[in-house]
């Protein structure tokens, strides 16, 4: 059997991978393909939790569940915002798209 | 440290994978191979899961991100254009947050690997796969109020996506040429 820290260290790999992704790069999607990394490592954990405390019990596995769907909402709804921002400002570089900025 | 086996020989070489993905996916310039590379991350994570006694989470990792999700990134990417990104300016605040970063997963590795308490953790045996029977009674019995939360996000979702892309007028000329050229 796999130990669970080496699961942990994974996880915590992609966390890791994905918050640097979501800070560095300048494109939107890809710092959205960054948040989907985090979430995932998310789910790895989770299911890691499952399998080694509480496997009688399927809950690590339906809050995955959650999770996923939780996901696949962020992506429809951040796509569709950088859809109209494209559609309005010809760009979608994290650092043209600051009007909000006072 | 474990017995080396062949579950472990497998799970170092997935795990591998996944981090090589997820590295190729932060540094590729174009962000087609960025979400390519990412389909390519989720499945080597669903792998985990099927070893994990997991299939219907691995299937549906597969199906739902790998599928349906990674197929939106890529329609979005080539329906707007912009696949190449400009070279990547090296800021100060990056670096720093890279050194951060890389100190975090250093300490967590640490803490984990060296100071746990190995009777803390209770393993329990492998090999019972759970079935999708149980996954679904957990969700329509003790979690149904939650289950429902989510259903009521994907609608909301769905609403706001179609709301924020409609266009309001006929003036999607530009955007039309655009995609024709």
């Amino acid at each position: 059997m796999i130990p669970l820290s080496w699961y942990l260290v994974l996880s915590a790999a992609l966390v890791c991978i994905g918050v640097f992704g979501v800070i560095s790069r300048r494109n939107a999607i890809a710092m959205l393909l960054g948040v989907e990394l985090i979430l995932n490592a998310v789910n790895i954990n989770l299911l890691a939790f499952w399998r080694y405390m509480d496997v009688i019990h399927v809950t690590g596995q339906v809050f995955t569940i959650m999770v996923i769907t939780a996901a696949a909402a962020e992506v429809a709804v951040g796509l569709a915002i950088f859809i109209a921002v494209y559609r309005n400002k010809r760009t979608i570089a994290a650092e043209d798209v600051a009007d909000l900025k006072g | 440290m474990p017995v080396i086996t062949l579950q472990l020989v497998i799970f170092i070489t997935v795990a591998a994978l996944a981090i090589a993905s997820a590295l190729g996916m932060l540094f590729s310039r174009n962000t087609v191979y960025s979400a390519l590379l990412l389909v390519f991350n989720f499945t080597t994570v669903a792998f985990l899961y099927f070893m994990m006694g997991a299939p219907f989470i691995g299937l549906a990792q597969i199906t739902v991100y790998a599928g349906a999700i990674m197929v939106l990134f890529l329609f979005v990417i080539m329906l707007l254009g912009t696949e190449q990104i400009a070279r990547i300016e090296q800021l100060s605040a990056q670096s720093v947050a890279a050194v951060l970063l890389g100190l975090v997963i250093i300490t967590e590795a640490v803490v984990v690997f060296l100071l746990r308490n190995p009777t803390s953790l209770v393993v329990t045996s492998g090999g019972d796969v759970v079935s999708v029977n149980e996954i679904g009674g957990l969700l329509y019995s003790q979690y149904l109020l939650p289950f429902e939360i989510t259903s009521f996000i994907l609608l909301v979702a769905v609403v706001g996506a179609i709301i924020l892309t409609k266009q309001e007028k006929p003036a999607g000329k530009a955007v039309e040429g655009e995609v024709k050229k």
